[in-house]
């Protein structure tokens, strides 16, 4: 696994990841082929993929060592006749995100890597297989893909992971610097047994590592609910709909505060959907959006969201906050609320039908009416697939959880290699491939950490 | 009034480390070369450290060494300590120091230039340049006269407004009370470049004769000595070499620094300029590192010729008395009588973004430059640019293309290009940490790495070239030897395993899996080999090396692969990416302001994602095909 991982094999779910009846999972490069043979086992013994002419399709089983995931049927395309001119594989399952994601994993345990956002097309242009009159539109993709993925790489990920990703790394370079400042100044530091000590701090490590690393199985990673935001202008009654939501009868499945310490993320089940709340404790605190964060604030959280719930004041008229937040949901997937039915109502469901151009919920949030109705909304949009399940998430848990695996394995590298008495110079290889990865999950790149670090800590220089 | 009028093929500015190696360099590829100095007296001047080499340095004289460069040459000549740092640690990180006679250093140097042909020395002060349609067509002294020429190499050094500084006392001289240099920067500014203003400083030098060596740790040179250089015979130069002594600031020394930080001038604002963090003042040290007890002073002579010795890791600024009171609670130094006082320098240099990685100005045509005027630090940073700036201000004026070492080449390279390609804002300095493909770039095997390219420039002989061919040659053949020799089971070979506690054979096995053993190794298991040829040692060394990291070398060859893709497709200097669609506007002002030299370069700039990166290769790509203009070097 060590020398694939800067492996130029790429491999992605070609279709949606629903629960749709078919799923292909395109793998394309030098190693397309070989990989795949590691986990397809042909329904004709004897028969590898290797072996057959190019355009043809073979049918046979997926498996992951010892366990079987799926049937399949597996197209084989030599380069130059493929879609990236490379020699590629499509691996056609009977769909179902768990089965595309099983799959996916197994050919990037084999030796392929996750493709970046575009790539298979960028592939495509770069080998001469897409005409000149397309290059923009693919740099488009590639960037606005890119951009995608970061900012939910980043702000999917879960508060309390991002924080032990941190201090890993954080425990890591301080270990690498001193080892670096040894190195470039061994007259004022010494290493002298050092390798002992070493050892003893990579334990824990490796420990929290291997934890992380079966926490991913499960998907802990990331939080996958449809990520959910609030609007609504001051006072129209945001907060008595989260406690409302949050109440007795429904369960909050965790809470966690972020990493900015500004923003609170909750997890709430509405009937069969789990909805991702994201709230900012400020936010809450003064029930007070757009005058406290302005509409730009207003309008990256509706960016982030898969779903807005836009909540109207009912008993006061509709003004420029409502207008904005109107503007704010068009194109977007969202829910609108007459909130305060049980007061006098000065605004009409018809006015904020017509308005809006949707369905409007007559709720009150305080009297808790009409909740039902919201969650029969949610679980409607789902299940007629115009709520995706995000796609994305899943696929960055399983970049995250490479990441994760690549950072152990680097460590335990280093343990072996301090046990083959290499000498420390070498180790820190290995140390710093594991602090780039881990950077990697939290959107940080090396730059000049390890210079900064051991300037920063250990007193050099003649 | 009337002027002289001189012509010549290429001007030096400066005479130090990095102005000497770019003189020699292109009056050795036969171009008539003149080298100015501020004083014929204090070319290849060393007015800090009395060593050469040290940690990574040591690397990047070997690597000049190769390349056809004088340093290594010169502080054989020389030494009078050599010590390999690092030693008990991976050949990746062995480093070579020596100390240097300072006048001999100097005067060995100066009759080396002397002594070349085509090469010319004047003392004079440049204070112009002179440039014609953004090209440079010479420059003129303070005293008027103009020398024309078809390339100039600046390397100033710290000489460029330079002010010295020791508490209130501020002088505007150079190093060790020297000439400034105080016209030069207008000129240059007024052609367009930016400048920055750096600081460094040197701890006093002190009378040996004054000094209590009883209460200090003495410290051996190495024997046998190692040679810098690849052509010097190491028989020639084994010597009797004198001692450095190790001696210890205490909580006294701290306690005056302390009460006195009042009256620093770095504390009070009387300095500007930017310092080096590695190399930090003494009174820095206390301040930024308040829980250390002591620190280390490194009490080091300054040559054969005079009793003056340097104390390194005392560096300074502070006012006169206070440096008196401080030294004097240094254990061994309880009586000893300063002769030159330590004192702060502050200089201007250029912000080195402004480069080509072949150290042209990106914006006028013909000027090179190199060294601490580059924003570098260290003697050996400066050689090694000073001889890339002359090799390619020589390779231009012979219509012959530059040369670029990159990362994964030499620490010349990674020098290069972190300067050319990343912003800087303290003095620079070489690091191993800074190399990524560090275990390829080993001082042992920079002649290896690098004759082949000296050679082609036409700095390394033939004969010096067949040599090392003949080596890479040997290694080769032993490596495939060893890996198609298979030790079978046998009483002499159990024997010989069990004695060093290795596992015994079952079956047959390849030799190289032997000495693949961490207990074992390529030298030891020449018991168990008795076809192993006649090595020399450091042939023999090579193959251990390779036969030892096989594993690690492996993998970062596989990265060096990776890199140089990106590093081989080249881009324009002269492009405005603001006409490239997808590219996101922070990476749009930072490839505008680089005007990176390839792909590779552009994805080490700070502020241009993975993402640019993309979008810079579909756009080649699409020019390639289309023939738009655009970034590609033609």
């Amino acid at each position: 696994m060590r020398e694939n991982r800067k492996s130029d094999t790429i491999a992605a779910v070609a279709t949606a990841m629903n629960n749709a009846g078919i799923g292909i999972i395109r793998v394309s490069g030098d190693r397309a082929i070989s990989v795949v043979d590691e986990i397809f086992r042909s329904a004709k013994t004897g028969k590898t993929l290797s072996n057959v002419p190019t355009h043809t399709i073979h049918y046979g089983t997926i498996w992951d060592e010892d366990r079987l995931i799926d049937e399949v049927l597996v197209m084989v395309m030599h380069a130059p006749h493929s879609y990236t001119a490379e020699d590629t594989v499509e691996i056609d399952s009977h769909g179902g995100i768990l089965v595309m994601q099983k799959i996916l994993e197994a050919v990037v345990h084999h030796g392929a890597r996750i493709a970046e956002p575009g790539e298979f097309t960028k592939r495509a242009f770069l080998n001469g297989r897409i005409d000149l009159a397309q290059a923009e539109a693919v740099m488009d993709t590639v960037q606005a893909g890119n951009e995608y993925a970061l900012q939910s790489s980043v702000s999917q990920l879960r508060g309390s992971v991002s924080r032990r990703v941190r201090a890993l790394r954080e425990a890591l370079i301080y270990q690498i610097a001193y080892i670096e400042s040894a190195l470039d100044d061994p007259e004022h530091i010494s290493l002298e047994g050092y390798t002992t000590v070493l050892e003893e701090k990579l334990a824990p490590m490796l420990k929290e590592l291997e934890e992380m690393v079966n926490s991913a199985d499960d998907g802990r990673i990331m939080s996958e609910g449809v990520r959910t935001v609030i609007l609504g202008k001051p006072n129209a009654g945001k907060s008595s709909l989260m406690n409302a939501l949050l109440g007795e009868d429904r369960a909050i499945v965790t809470d966690i505060a972020g990493t900015t310490r500004d923003t609170l993320e909750e997890e709430i089940r509405l009937r069969d959907v789990n909805l991702h709340i994201i709230d900012t404790a400020g936010i809450r605190a003064t029930d007070d959006i757009i005058e406290q964060m302005g509409v730009e604030r207003a309008r990256q959280m509706a960016d982030r969201a898969d779903l807005i719930i836009y909540v109207a004041d009912g008993s006061r008229p509709l003004d420029t906050n409502d207008a904005m937040i109107m503007e704010l949901i068009q194109e977007r997937k969202a829910i609108v609320l007459l909130n305060k039915n049980d007061l006098e109502l000065t605004v009409s469901r018809e006015e904020l039908e017509e308005k809006t151009g949707r369905p409007v919920i007559a709720v009150s949030a305080k009297e808790e009416t009409g909740i039902d109705e919201l969650g029969k909304a949610v679980e409607a949009l789902f299940y007629s697939g115009k709520l995706d399940f995000n796609n994305q998430v899943v696929i960055t848990n399983m970049r995250h959880k490479e990441a994760l695996s690549c950072a152990l394995e680097s460590l335990r590298l280093v343990v072996q290699g301090i046990h083959e008495g290499m000498p420390e110079d070498v180790l820190t290889i290995d140390m710093m491939d594991a602090y780039s990865q881990l950077g990697s999950i939290i959107g940080e790149s090396v730059g000049d950490d390890l210079v900064n670090e051991i300037f920063g800590r250990f007193c050099m220089g003649k | 009034m009337p002027y002289l009028e001189e012509y010549y093929d290429i001007v030096v500015v400066g005479a130090g480390h990095a102005g000497c190696e770019a003189a020699l360099a292109c009056a050795r590829l036969g171009l008539e070369t003149i080298v100015f100095t501020i004083s014929v007296d204090s070319i290849a001047l060393m007015p800090c450290n009395p060593n050469v080499g040290g940690s990574s340095k040591g690397h990047l004289v070997r690597e000049l060494d190769a390349l056809g460069g004088e340093m290594g040459k010169n502080i054989d000549k020389t030494f009078i300590q050599s010590k390999m740092l690092n030693s008990s640690k991976g050949p990746a990180v062995h480093s070579l120091r020596a100390q240097a006679d300072k006048q001999a250093y100097s005067r060995a140097m100066r009759r080396t230039l002397e002594e070349t042909e085509h090469l010319t020395i004047r003392q004079a002060e440049v204070s112009e340049i002179i440039v014609e349609d953004q090209a440079i067509v010479g420059v003129k002294t303070f005293s008027g006269a103009v020398y024309h020429a078809k390339a100039v190499v600046l390397a100033t050094g710290t000489y460029l407004r330079a002010r010295c500084i020791f508490g209130d006392v501020s002088n505007e001289t150079g190093p060790n009370g020297l000439q400034s240099a105080k016209h030069l920067t207008e000129s240059l500014i007024a052609n367009g470049i930016e400048m920055f203003r750096f600081k460094t400083g040197t701890p006093a030098r002190v009378d040996g004769r004054t000094i209590d060596f009883s209460k200090m740790t003495e410290q051996f040179g190495d024997e046998p000595i190692v040679p810098f250089s690849f052509s010097t015979n190491p028989e020639s130069i084994q010597k009797p070499q004198v001692s450095c002594w190790l001696t210890y600031t205490n909580e006294q020394t701290h306690q005056i620094i302390r009460d006195n930080l009042d009256r620093s001038p770095l504390f009070s604002g009387a300095i500007e300029g930017t310092g080096p963090r590695y190399c930090p003042s003494i009174e820095d040290k206390v301040v930024k590192f308040p829980d250390k007890e002591r620190h280390q002073v490194f009490v080091e002579p300054e040559g054969l010729y005079t009793h003056e010795m340097y104390l390194g890791g005392m560096s300074s600024s502070l006012p006169e008395d206070v440096q008196h009171a401080m030294y004097h609670t240094v254990p061994g130094l309880e009586h000893v009588a300063i002769v030159r006082n330590a004192y702060a320098i502050e200089y201007d240099c250029i912000n080195s973004l402004q480069l080509r990685p072949s150290l042209e100005f990106k914006k006028i045509h013909g000027l090179f430059s190199g060294g601490q005027f580059n924003g570098s630090s260290g003697y050996e940073e400066a050689a090694v640019q000073g001889f890339m700036a002359g090799v390619n201000a020589a390779m231009q004026v012979l219509g012959r293309k530059p040369y670029v070492l990159d990362r994964s080449q030499a620490y010349i390279g990674v020098l290069i290009d972190d300067l050319v390609t990343k912003e800087n804002h303290e003095p620079y300095r070489m690091m191993t940490s800074r190399a990524e493909y560090r275990l390829l770039l080993r001082q042992d095997n920079a002649d290896l790495r690098l004759s082949a390219i000296g050679h082609e420039i036409g700095l390394v002989p033939d004969a010096m070239y067949e040599k090392v061919v003949k080596k890479q040659e040997a290694i080769d053949a032993e490596l495939d030897r060893v890996k198609k020799t298979v030790v079978g089971v046998t009483p002499c070979v159990q024997e010989f395993l069990r004695s060093h506690g290795s596992t015994e054979l079952k079956t047959g096995m390849p030799l190289v899996e032997l000495m693949r053993r961490p207990e074992l190794g390529y030298f030891l298991t020449a018991e168990i080999d008795p076809d192993r040829p006649q090595l020399s040692r450091d042939t023999a060394e090579q193959v251990d090396i390779n036969i030892k990291y096989e594993g690690y070398l492996k993998r970062q060859q596989a990265q060096v692969e990776h890199f140089k893709k990106l590093e081989s497709k080249k881009l324009s200097t002269n492009f405005d990416y603001s006409t490239v669609k997808s590219l996101r506007i922070e990476a749009v002002q930072k490839l505008n302001k680089y005007q990176p030299a390839s792909i590779g370069q552009a994805s080490r700039i700070s502020g241009v994602s993975p993402a640019d990166i993309s979008v810079l290769l579909i756009h080649l790509e699409q020019h390639r095909r289309g023939r738009l203009s655009t970034g590609e070097d033609e």
